[in-house]
């Protein structure tokens, strides 16, 4: 009995014991929930409704892009998509059958929404085509009852309306890449495309616009419940650039089978009217995906149809650069006007023979007739005399040898070379002989169609600093302010500028000039210009001696540049332009009937062109 | 020497046994159940589908069967305390073998016509066991290790089992119930010390047999921030699901984090979170306060009963009651790792609900036999 009871004080003891540790334990309960839910309960509040709220972006329509007459030049097409949601993936293939009976649908287009579908979560549905045509649509939605999971999506794609002729100043648009993303959500978004070339991609953000935002219940695996609310968004600017789309068309299908470039520019304003780069690409067919092949035989032409060559493409001016050699002796007192040099097609220097182009020289000529029949022992002379750092000087004012900014990408500087520049770059001292290469702007001297044009248009205008543009930028009006007309000028005597464009003139209009082959006879629309032949091959002694190959003689990628410059009208000149045939030959014979046509055309499509729109952006 | 009881207490008429049922305990079982229906509803998105009605049948086969076992002798459960243990091992053996697992783990086993799980039929069975051990100790008896190598087979027959099933929650909690039974059997302290040094001395090895998402678990435990989309994903839904349940809650129904499925498992083991959701710290708190109640109901029968059998019987059930309520809740809220214990009343599922009834039943019977005395030898007549 005793040890019964003790047993049971021993119980009662422990239970006792066991009891308080209870009720310790659900105090610490009691403690934890406090803690969560009274001390915590903000925090945890704030986690539990970024669980419950997703934002969605809604993405901005991208803007359009404008020519300077507000015609279109890049839209935003509707783009009808077939999407597919299927909840479980083996009922993929027969759904695709069932789709597949109304539509056309390929063989990767199908492995690919089966892996897809494989892929992601049952719910997200997957795209199966796009640009699918209104009959296909039709037949889609009239058939929806038997195609369950099966919607049709309105999306916007990109659309050029002007196909491969405006392609390099336009640019495209593509997916995003791995590298391009910077941590703005909207570049996540699938299929969201950017700028990748061109004004598409230097004014990216401008077009883009500004993402609203959707916000919406979803729950644990991403579904969405319902939309609580919704933000718009900023849609794209549109942006209108100074391009005439008619000119640009014209150009561009005048030089369609060359590989070459054009640059038509207002030799006031600056604005670029037409520029165009030959052979070119659909830039529609980046919008949709290019395949591999496409891409490779992009990437490989030998004529590069991706580059634009009119700001991308580097060439000898030739004798397109004779202007600025002459330019740089008379301001700096080295020639006077009426001095003439005897041309017997030869010019002896050092231990070396400098040849003129035409083998038995061209007799007495002064400086006018030098410009005008391009007489390249005239011009070794003045440059020999000149020296090449103050003719790369001259250059330099004209926008050679440096980058003009252009609101385009991918512009290359060209090379004007100076005794320093050589000490620096290549370690050796400059060699006299090289100047009077130089003088003919062979040699190291390099120049874009671009800075061609832009160089033509500051002889033609008065010597004025124009600089060239694509887009009337909104700061253009304090720039004006700012830079005057005293700034604008380029330091360069009416005189000699006179004489030059004389010469210049001559070279169409003239008895003897080098392009009086395609003058114009209707005076009101006759222009002037240079002709020039970029030698892009050595020629040996023992081939002159023989007889220089001609052109069509030798393989394609060893034939010369044929060159051209030029502008219009005469009297007032409005227009520049400049033209480079890549390995076309002779500049007179190949750029000048070029140039001549599309200066002609730009005269012709607008005889008074009215004074720019001051507003760049339309919206 | 103490002789078998008076046949007085034994006979005691059907009606007063009934009268003698402690109809508090049965009421507030009910209302524990009862808020468990209700969040089953919500849990089945304001349904009675799939969950809440279903459970609500087998509370009622529960109740039945735990007023069945409260009204039946006590003797007849201290006579067949063994060969119920028996049977249970028997079935958590047979899991090895004829089982199904769920969630990665083999714990059910189909008799049929119901899916058992064995490991909560063991339980009970294990306090039955060792109450009935224990009845007959005295204070030199537990003083001999020898004495308790019986029992603690007893415990360890079916932990190890539980540990191979894998199920280490369920495990850890047979362990803790019987080491609780041997402290109030009397079983001296110095031998708990020995107990435990061992048992620290054991945790790396064991550490070494755990499987690779066991040990994830605890790892987790330890820094759940380590992982929030992977293993620690789930306890730092709940923690967000109750912090931002607050004082009040967010409403019946109203839970977001259950509703749109942040919360794993809502209607077994992360019930309390939907409750704490969607009722805040006072509904949170006034389940504690429940389950304090039967707690203390189960300590109070416990002491008042005669005999040790009944006493320690009792106490095991009421501390079983306790480990799973503990666990669980402790679990959802981020101070024990995820192991799969429901919370007892509340969580969707037969055979814990059943078997927690049965432990109440068995409470019930303690109670409604408080008198009844059993010989220290047994059952001698």
């Amino acid at each position: 009995m005793r040890s019964d009871s003790d047993r049971y004080k021993s119980f009662t003891r422990r239970t006792a014991a066991v009891a308080g540790f209870k009720i310790a334990l659900l105090s610490v309960l009691g403690a934890r929930m406090y803690q969560l839910q009274v001390v915590q309960a903000d925090r945890y509040a704030t986690l539990a409704e970024e669980n419950r709220i997703n934002l969605r972006l809604l993405p901005p329509p991208r803007g359009r892009i404008l020519d300077r007459r507000g015609r279109l030049l890049a839209v935003n097409r509707q783009n009808y998509r077939v999407l597919m949601t299927v909840e479980r993936a083996d009922a993929a293939e027969s759904a695709l059958a069932a789709l597949a009976r109304f539509i056309f649908i390929g063989d990767g287009d199908r492995k690919r929404v089966l892996r897809e579908i494989g892929r992601k979560r049952s719910f997200v549905p997957v795209t199966v085509r796009e640009n699918l045509d209104w009959r296909e649509v039709a037949r889609i939605e009239v058939n929806a009852p038997d195609l369950p999971g099966v919607t049709i999506d309105v999306g916007r794609s990109r659309f050029y309306p002007s196909n491969e002729l405006a392609a390099h100043v336009l640019g495209y648009v593509s997916a995003v890449s791995e590298e391009e993303l910077n941590g703005d959500p909207l570049l996540e978004l699938p299929g969201f495309k950017i700028g990748k070339s061109g004004v598409e991609k230097v004014y990216d953000e401008l077009l883009r616009g500004t993402a609203g935002t959707s916000q919406v219940e979803v729950n644990a695996i991403g579904r969405i419940i319902r939309e609580l609310s919704r933000q718009g968004g900023e849609p794209g600017r549109d942006i209108s650039l100074t391009l005439d789309l008619d000119l640009q068309t014209f150009a561009a299908e005048r030089i369609a089978d060359e590989s070459a470039a054009v640059v038509v520019m207002d030799v006031q304003t600056g604005d670029v009217l037409a520029i165009a780069s030959t052979p070119s690409f659909d830039p529609n067919a980046f919008n949709s995906g290019l395949s591999t092949a496409d891409w490779n035989a992009l990437v490989n032409n030998a004529r590069s149809p991706l580059t634009n060559k009119a700001i991308a493409g580097q060439y000898a001016p030739g004798s397109t650069f004779k202007m600025i050699v002459a330019l740089a002796a008379l301001e700096n007192g080295v020639a006077s006007p009426e001095q003439t040099v005897f041309c017997n097609g030869k010019y002896e220097f050092g231990d070396g023979t400098f040849h003129c182009w035409k083998r038995w020289g061209h007799g007495r000529v002064d400086m006018v007739d030098a410009i005008a029949e391009s007489c390249d022992v005239f011009f070794y002379d003045l440059a020999r005399r000149v020296g090449i750092d103050r003719i790369a000087e001259m250059a330099g004012r004209f926008g050679l040898g440096h980058s003009l900014g252009i609101d385009l990408p991918g512009e290359r500087s060209g090379l004007m070379p100076t005794k320093a520049w050589k000490q620096a770059v290549q370690g050796v001292a400059w060699q006299s002989g090289e100047t009077l290469v130089a003088g003919i702007g062979q040699g190291f001297v390099l120049t874009t169609p671009l800075q061609l044009a832009v160089m033509t248009a500051r002889l033609v205008n008065g010597g004025r600093a124009v600089v060239p543009r694509i887009t009337h930028r909104e700061a253009s009006v304090e720039e004006s302010a700012e830079f005057g007309e005293a700034e604008m000028s380029l330091g360069v005597s009416e005189a000699s500028l006179r004489l030059v464009r004389r010469g210049m003139d001559d070279v169409v209009n003239g008895p003897t000039g080098t392009a009086r082959g395609v003058r114009v006879e209707d005076e009101a629309l006759a222009f002037g210009g240079k002709t020039g032949t970029a030698q892009v091959r050595r020629i040996s002694e023992r081939e002159r001696q023989t007889g220089v190959r001609k052109n069509e003689d030798v393989p394609w990628h060893v034939r010369d540049h044929a060159l051209f410059v030029g502008y219009a009208p005469l009297a007032e000149p409005r227009y520049a332009i400049a033209v480079v045939v890549e390995h076309g030959g002779g500049g007179s014979a190949v750029a000048a009937p070029i140039a001549r046509d599309i200066l002609l055309e730009v005269q012709r499509l607008d005889p008074a062109r009215s004074a720019p729109q001051p507003l760049a952006f339309l919206r | 020497m103490f002789k078998p009881m008076d046949s007085a207490e034994s006979e005691l008429s059907f009606f007063e046994k009934l009268w003698q049922i402690n109809w508090v305990v049965v009421l507030l079982l009910c209302a524990t159940a009862s808020i468990g229906f209700a969040m089953l509803y919500s849990a089945g998105n304001g349904s009675f589908d799939p969950w809440a009605s279903r459970q609500m049948v087998r509370f009622g086969i529960g109740l039945s069967m735990m007023l069945v076992i409260a009204l039946v002798d006590l003797k007849f459960w201290y006579r067949y305390a063994y060969a119920i243990y028996l049977v249970a091992l028997l079935l958590l053996a047979a899991v090895e073998f004829a089982g199904f697992g769920a969630m990665g783990a083999q714990r059910w086993i189909n008799l049929g016509v119901i899916q058992l799980q064995p490991a909560e039929i063991m339980k009970i069975a294990l306090v039955l066991a060792l109450a009935r051990y224990f009845h007959a100790a005295n204070p030199i008896d537990l003083g001999r290790i020898l004495y308790l190598v019986f029992p603690l087979l007893l415990v360890t027959g079916p932990t190890v089992l539980m540990v191979r099933q894998p199920d280490l929650g369920t495990a850890l909690m047979l362990a803790a119930a019987g080491g609780v039974v041997f402290f109030l059997a009397g079983v001296r302290l110095w031998m708990f010390g020995v107990a435990l040094t061992v048992l620290l001395a054991a945790v790396p090895v064991a550490w070494h047999f755990l499987h690779g998402y066991q040990k994830k678990r605890i790892l987790t435990f330890l820094d759940p921030g380590s992982d929030p989309l992977g293993a620690g994903y789930h306890i730092l839904q709940s923690k967000i699901a109750l912090g931002s349940g607050a004082l009040f809650g967010k409403g019946f129904l109203q839970g977001t984090q259950s509703h749109l499925n942040f919360l794993p498992e809502k209607q077994t083991d992360f019930i309390f979170t939907m409750l704490a959701e969607e009722f805040g710290l006072a509904g949170g708190l006034g389940l504690l306060v429940l389950y304090f109640f039967l707690l203390a109901y189960g300590v109070g029968i416990s002491l008042r009963a005669r005999c040790q059998f009944a006493r320690l019987l009792g106490m095991g059930v009421t501390v079983t009651f306790f480990l799973y309520l503990f666990i669980n809740i402790g679990m959802v809220m981020g101070l024990l790792p995820v192991v799969g214990v429901p919370l007892p009343m509340i969580s969707y599922g037969g055979t814990a609900m059943l078997a927690v009834m049965i432990g109440f039943g068995l409470l019930l019977c303690v109670g409604v036999h408080r008198d009844m005395r059993i010989g220290r030898r047994g059952l001698i007549e």
